[in-house]
């Protein structure tokens, strides 16, 4: 597409419902003004958001049939400092940590967009150091229910067996969206930091120029992340 | 299409750095901590009962729309993106509701048929 096509574009832009009506109708992309990036990465959003749904769905369903009692999560995740088990402290904490990540990007892709290099790199990297963090949080959790509860993806002392089976899944499943996201954060700090998005420097896999609208893309999906840990808490853990 | 060569983009970026100044960043970032919070405490608490589900799902409302709304953007975005994702999720509420009609009838069997003296004993419990 030209640049003459994308200014009449941004002229002709219609606002609300009849923009709305008229970008569909449009017989050309529909979603004018977004990058290209911005759109597949949506798209992915949109159908990982099924599949973060069907999970969830689907244990409510075996949390509702099951006879046994539910392990009740507050006391499963409760840690003890020296005193008395605080109920559900460390996932309270990993809920923290995850916000803060959410924050440090949100201000990254707003730096990325002013162009200010070296601000946009130490936030890409706190958030990645964050992630990191959770992602140990997430290991320690794991082997103490392991190890210490014995709470297997078939069974567990405390109750319903499908208690360990939906916790293994979601929490495994989002800890591997965590990861992959951690792994691109300090991907892009280097690419930041090495000046491939002022440069416009092809990426290795794409061969695309770099450009700190990528920060943004990358911002959609570790904000994701963060939203559906928002549901996990709220249905698994607080429930 | 590579957008990242056509030209346009600076316009775009500067328009962004307008639209968003970072007070808006940090004030959210403030009302997810809070809210964040206060879900903590309900459990912390112990509030048990409609007043708990009521409390966990309003706090969880909150925080995605907030996410969503401000952090990915979806205030500044035209309905043609907004739509397009926000509306297919809404399907989901169809599996929750097979889901928990299927639900319903596996307990009422599970119970007729293994255990028939636990419904007899106990009245179904909060948790379900």
């Amino acid at each position: 597409m030209s640049t003459d096509t994308m200014a009449v574009d941004s002229l002709e832009l219609k606002p609300g419902v009849a923009g709305f009506l008229d970008d569909w109708g449009s017989d050309q992309r529909a979603f004018k003004g977004v990058p290209w990036g911005k759109a597949m990465m949506w798209i992915f959003l949109v159908s990982d958001t099924f599949i973060f749904g069907c999970f969830l769905a689907s244990y409510m369903t075996v949390r509702m049939s099951t006879l046994e009692p539910w392990p009740i999560p507050s006391e499963v995740f409760a840690l003890s400092f020296g005193g008395a088990p605080i109920p559900l402290i460390l996932i309270a904490i990993m809920t923290f940590v995850l916000i803060t990540s959410s924050g440090t990007m949100a201000l990254a892709v707003n730096y990325g967009y002013r162009k200010n290099k070296w601000v946009t790199f130490w936030l890409l990297f706190a958030t990645a150091l964050l992630g990191a963090t959770f992602v140990g949080m997430q290991v320690f959790e794991w082997s103490k229910l392991i190890l210490e509860e014995g709470v297997r993806p078939w069974g567990n002392p405390m109750g319903a067996a499908q208690f360990g089976s939906v916790f293994f899944m979601v929490t495994g499943f989002h800890g591997f969206h965590v990861s992959i996201g951690v792994i691109f954060l300090f991907i892009f700090s280097y690419k930041v930091a090495r000046g491939h998005l002022d440069d416009q420097t092809p990426g290795w896999f794409t061969k695309r120029g770099g450009n700190y609208e990528e920060i943004e893309v990358l911002g959609l999906y570790w904000h994701f992340v963060d939203l559906v840990w928002v549901f996990i808490f709220a249905f698994f853990y607080l429930w | 299409m590579d957008h990242a060569a056509d030209g346009h983009e600076p316009v775009v970026r500067e328009e962004e750095a307008i639209q968003h100044p970072l007070g808006v960043y940090f004030k959210i970032w403030i009302l997810l901590f809070v809210l964040s919070a206060m879900s903590y405490a309900v459990d912390y608490y112990q509030v048990q009962g409609y007043l708990r589900w009521f409390l966990i799902l309003m706090f969880m409302v909150l925080k995605a729309g907030l996410i969503i709304a401000v952090f990915m953007h979806m205030v500044w975005e035209r309905l043609a993106l907004v739509y397009f994702i926000l509306v297919p999720p809404i399907l989901l509420l169809t599996f929750v509701a097979i889901g928990s009609l299927e639900a319903d009838w596996t307990f009422f069997q599970r119970g007729v048929h293994f255990l028939k003296e636990l419904i007899i004993a106990a009245p179904v419990s909060p948790h379900h």
